[in-house]
This record gives structure tokens, C-alpha cells and sequence, in this order.
């Protein structure tokens, strides 16, 4: 059973791992990006995910497990279809990045690592994003949201409702 | 969208193409870019790193070792492959300058590797991005792949017969990362603890090979050195401190943005005139200089100092990343000293006890102390796991948690004590820090 015809990816994800494997002196290179990609495709780390990313670079499972529980951005269980990542930090805290997480929680009833019960948010308290001259700041997904004010918090969760249901796939998880 | 700032004091150097489309290749060129690499290709590796001791460039990473002294260390004569890697993990909280340059600038990350590529003798180089950044990863790819099309990246660049290619590489989120072995280890697709030093990687590096690493704002200034001269990029900063610096300046001021300075600009000057004093008015309380692992300056110790590595450190703290946090006089700084520690309790890698042990420890205290359950013995007990961390771990994050916990309890010993015997806090809303 080769990798290509077993795997759990979408043809476009599975061309773009394929290339990934041959691009570095090292095949274990791929593996921290690979596993990103997986998840941003997936949604989490699923079982699934990790066995055929284990294939794929030809390492065990274990191997696999070991690596990804280190870095903070991967995640072993679903989060939602927008994940709102509030950062706290010093430079975000001292302009009012508690308020700004405390109305996120408010507007959608769900605390830090919580899923609002349709799928489409989840929600997160982070470390620095990098983005400390534009505090405070916030990343939903990839997408950074910078200089905020608590009142502006309906309208971001708006916009991205309104993505959610342009796509029709609001019960992601 | 970042917002760019400017101020007359400015010297633009590393900043002078932002805000100008330089993101695309040929406005790169039209504005001299890949004109430094192309010299260099021409006048060969002793040249560039004279250039580069010449320009007195210290790594703006945090650590402010001379770049041209790095290079120098790689040996020029061996058998295994030679590496080039850039470092743009950028995670210490007060810094966000390379953001900045990624989104404005990446061909010159990409000319600076060349040439450092150039001077050690080595044919690949990786930018590694922090796994947050992907639409500046987006950014990178997209510069790296144009300079491949016009044959800057390549078997023969420049249409020599000379070898150099680029790989870059997002990581998944993890501070630890930015330290320079465990942005090895993660390279390597393993988990970003650090290794035991020496060897250190100018000699034994990523994959077993000699690697230069530098900070994403170190290999973007190398072009500029190129282009102006070693001398004369000397000459815009301060004694041992060439050129000039991206000071982000962050917290509680009128203007908070990355401002490029030269080396040795006064920190008073830059509180309140380039980032316009503190915000609504309020009195200055503080002043983090370099990142959150630097320990904290008092108002009276802002007066003269000039912001370079040297002065910097005579003054007890550290220029560090060029994250200049300023605080105001209605901040709890048991409540700081609280959140710094928990950013860095969070990022312990683990391998090492006395941070994995002394980051929890100092946060269980502070998160103690700051809800008004401290006893006087406590302040003298973070201070003493602080000390016992310095100096004892493979890398630099158990300092960087240790030493602005000293400083915190050491200049406002007396708002700890405020805080005493159940006493509740005078400033903060939130007395219970949510648990990241």
C-alpha cells in the first residue's frame, strides 16, 4: 500500500506533501509543516492524520505523537470552523486585551479552548502573535485583527459568521 | 494591516523600502535590490566579512554578537555541507519588527541570505517563519519563487557557476524554537529543546554541518551594509554598535509603532518624542527595553541612556530584541511580573529542571501573590528561585524568565509588599489571570 493510495488528504494537499518529502537534504524535515498543512486541512490532529503523516516521512506513530504535542499551535481534538485567538500578552494585556477576551467570551459563551456549540468558533487565550505596535491584537485562523476595542468584537464574529454560512459548512466539527 | 509609523529622528536603512511595494521583484530591483549580492559574488567571502567586521552589525535577535565575527567562525575547508538558516520564529512578547519586514521587504531576507551563504561557502539556506506568521510565509514563498524565475536562486546564480538555493519552513508555534539549537532540532522535525554548547553550530550545526544563524533583521540589514559600506554603516550608530535598529515601541504610549533608530538613540527620546510620551497623559511607571526577558528600567534610569548592546547592559538590563514596552503609572507590576512569568512557564521546553521547575514555581507564586495570599517570606522566595535558575540551563529561557523577575521584585519591592497578608491588589481588574 503505497502512501498515495491511502491517504486521507485531498489530492491537492496530498501533491503538495508529496513535494514537500523531496524538498529538504533530510526527509524529517517535512514533518512540523506537514502536520500543520494536516491540520489546517482536517481540522485537528485525528488519528488518521498521524498515521498517514507517519507513512509519509517513515517514522513511527509514536515519533509522530512525540514531535506534535510540543508545538502549541497543533491540536489532538476539533476546534472550531474559526478559531479566535485573543492574544494577552504584556504589550496586548496594557491596552486592554482582557476586556477585548472578556467580551469574546460574553458574545460567544464559551471560555478559553471552548467550541460555541454550532462549530463555527472556538476560542483562545494565546501567547505574543507578533503583533505588539498593533495592540491589542487577535488572529482568527491566519488572519490577523489589529488596534481593537471591545465594541468591535460583534462585527469581526459577523463577518466570519457570515463566511461560515457562504460555505454552507457551519457543523465543521 | 500593520500600521507603519515615521518620525524625523529616523534613519531608514533596513525600513527604507517599506510601504513602497518592494514585496515584488522588480520593484526590488529598481530600487537596488540584488545589487549587493551581486558585488558580493564578485569580490568573494574575506571580502564580504571584512565588510561585515568593518560594519560593526551585532545580532538583533536579542544576544548582540558581531554577524561578521560568526561568519568568520565557520571553517572555510571541510567535507560536510554548509548552512544558512534565518531565524523568524520572532516570539519574545514586545517584538513584532521582523513582521515588518516579511510583509514589506523579503527579498532583502532572501539577498541577506545569499550573501551570508556566500561568505561561508554554503548552497542552501532556510528562513524558518513562525508557524503564526502564514500569510507572511505567503509573502516569502512567493519572493523566493520570483527569485528562482530570474535566476537569483539557483544552480548558477547570477548566471555564475556559483550554487545557492532557498527553503523556507513555518514552524507550528513554540517560542523555545527561537533559540538557535532548538530552531535546529525543529528543523530536523523534532521537538525544539535546545543542545549543549560548544560545539556550536558555526562548527557542528543543522544535519551535523557548520550553520550560521541569524535573526530575520540581522540578514535583511546585510544588503544595506553591502550597498553603504561596512565603514560607513558603522558610522550611523554608536561605538561597537553599527547602524541603526528597529525599536518597536509597544504599551501604554501615544504612538506605539516600529520606529528605525540609529544605535545609542536615547530611550527618554524615545518615550516621548518618537512614540509621543504615555498614553492619556498619565505618568511614566516603567520601561521594558528589549523583549520581556529584559529587566525592567525606572524612569531616572531612562534619563541618559542611550540604546545600544553596551549601554544597555552597563545599566543592569539588556537591548534584547529592541522591544520597548513602556508602562504607565496605573499598572500593577506584581500583576507584569505575573503575566511575563506565565508567558515564560508556558514556553518551557521541560528540558532543562531549573527552568521547567522555576518557571511553575515563580508563577504559582506570583499568581498566589498577586491574589493577596503572599507572606513577606514569599518576595525573598521568588527572588532566590530566580537566582538558582540563572546560568543553569542549556539556553537562554530560564534566564530570560529569571532576570525581569529579579528586576520586578528588586526596583518595586514595595508594591509586592502592598500586596501582602491579603491586602487586594490597588491596581488590577483582573486578579486571576486566565491559565493559558
Amino acid at each position: 500500500m503505497s502512501s498515495e493510495t491511502m491517504t486521507i488528504f485531498s489530492p491537492k494537499v496530498a501533491a503538495r506533501f508529496d513535494a514537500l518529502v523531496q524538498k529538504y537534504p533530510v526527509k524529517r524535515s517535512a514533518l512540523v509543516p506537514m502536520l500543520l498543512y494536516a491540520q489546517d486541512e482536517v481540522g485537528y490532529l485525528s488519528d488518521a492524520v498521524i498515521a498517514d503523516v507517519a507513512l509519509r516521512i517513515g517514522i513511527t506513530e509514536l515519533e509522530v505523537r512525540n514531535v506534535a504535542t510540543y508545538y502549541s499551535m497543533l491540536r489532538f481534538k476539533p476546534a472550531g470552523k474559526f478559531n479566535v485567538q485573543v492574544c494577552t500578552n504584556i504589550s496586548c494585556m496594557l491596552r486592554g486585551a482582557y476586556d477585548l477576551f472578556d467580551r469574546f467570551q460574553d458574545e460567544l459563551g464559551v471560555g478559553h479552548k471552548g467550541v460555541t456549540p454550532d462549530g463555527v468558533f472556538s476560542l483562545e487565550e494565546v501567547e505574543c502573535i507578533g503583533a505588539c505596535c498593533w495592540a491589542p491584537a487577535i488572529q482568527v485562523n491566519y488572519d490577523f485583527h489589529d488596534n481593537l476595542t471591545p465594541d468591535q468584537v460583534p462585527a469581526i464574529l459577523d463577518t466570519y459568521r457570515g463566511k461560515a454560512k457562504a460555505e454552507g459548512t457551519a457543523a465543521h466539527a | 494591516m500593520p500600521k507603519l509609523v515615521s518620525h524625523p529622528d529616523e534613519v531608514k536603512i533596513v525600513t527604507r523600502r517599506f510601504g513602497q511595494g518592494a514585496a515584488k521583484i522588480d520593484k526590488y530591483i529598481e530600487l537596488g535590490g540584488y545589487d549587493s549580492a551581486k558585488k558580493c559574488l564578485a569580490q568573494g567571502p574575506d571580502w564580504i566579512i571584512n565588510e561585515m567586521k568593518a560594519s560593526n552589525l551585532r545580532g538583533r535577535g536579542g544576544a548582540g554578537f558581531p554577524t561578521g565575527m560568526k561568519w568568520s567562525f565557520v571553517p572555510k575547508q571541510i567535507a560536510k555541507p554548509k548552512y544558512v538558516l534565518v531565524n523568524g520564529d520572532e516570539s519574545e512578547p514586545g517584538t513584532c519588527k521582523d513582521h515588518l519586514i516579511f510583509l514589506h521587504d523579503p527579498h532583502a531576507v532572501i539577498e541577506g541570505t545569499i550573501i551570508a551563504g556566500l561568505a561561508i561557502g554554503s548552497k542552501l539556506g532556510f528562513i524558518y517563519l513562525r508557524g503564526e506568521y502564514r500569510y507572511l510565509l505567503e509573502i516569502m514563498e512567493k519572493a523566493v519563487a520570483d527569485a528562482y524565475a530570474k535566476g537569483f536562486l539557483g544552480k548558477n546564480i547570477f548566471g555564475s557557476e556559483t550554487e545557492f538555493q532557498i527553503i523556507t519552513q513555518s514552524g507550528a508555534g513554540a517560542y523555545e524554537v527561537g533559540e538557535e539549537s532548538a530552531l535546529m532540532e525543529s528543523l530536523e522535525g523534532k521537538r525544539g529543546v535546545p543542545r549543549i554548547k560548544p560545539p556550536f553550530p558555526a562548527v557542528v550545526g543543522l544535519y551535523g554541518g557548520p550553520t550560521v544563524i541569524n535573526n530575520a533583521e540581522t540578514i535583511a540589514t546585510v544588503p544595506h551594509v553591502i550597498a553603504m559600506g561596512g565603514e560607513a554603516y558603522a558610522a550611523v550608530g554608536s561605538p561597537r554598535n553599527g547602524g541603526t535598529r528597529l525599536f518597536g515601541v509597544s504599551g501604554h504610549v501615544e504612538r506605539p509603532g516600529v520606529y528605525e533608530l540609529p544605535m545609542g538613540y536615547n530611550l527618554k527620546k524615545i518615550v516621548y518624542d518618537v512614540a509621543g510620551g504615555v498614553r492619556g497623559g498619565r505618568k511614566l511607571k516603567a520601561v521594558v527595553p528589549g523583549g520581556s526577558s529584559t529587566p525592567v528600567l525606572l524612569p531616572e534610569e531612562i534619563e541618559s541612556l542611550g540604546m545600544d548592546f553596551d549601554q544597555v547592559g552597563k545599566a543592569g538590563s539588556m537591548l534584547g530584541s529592541g522591544g520597548v514596552v513602556v508602562i504607565d503609572d496605573q499598572t500593577c507590576i506584581v500583576e507584569f511580573a505575573l503575566r511575563t512569568i506565565s508567558f515564560y512557564q508556558h514556553e518551557s521546553c521541560g528540558w532543562c529542571i531549573p527552568c521547567r521547575e522555576g518557571t511553575d514555581w515563580l508563577k504559582k507564586s506570583l499568581t498566589r501573590f498577586h491574589a493577596g495570599f503572599g507572606t513577606a517570606k514569599d518576595i525573598d522566595n521568588i527572588q532566590y528561585l530566580a537566582e538558582n535558575m540563572m546560568g543553569r540551563t542549556f539556553c537562554p529561557l530560564g534566564d530570560a524568565a529569571a532576570m525581569p523577575t529579579l528586576g520586578f521584585v528588586k526596583k518595586f519591592r514595595k508594591e509586592f509588599e502592598d500586596h501582602l497578608n491579603g491586602k487586594p491588589c490597588p491596581f488590577a481588574k483582573h486578579t486571576e489571570l486566565a491559565v493559558v
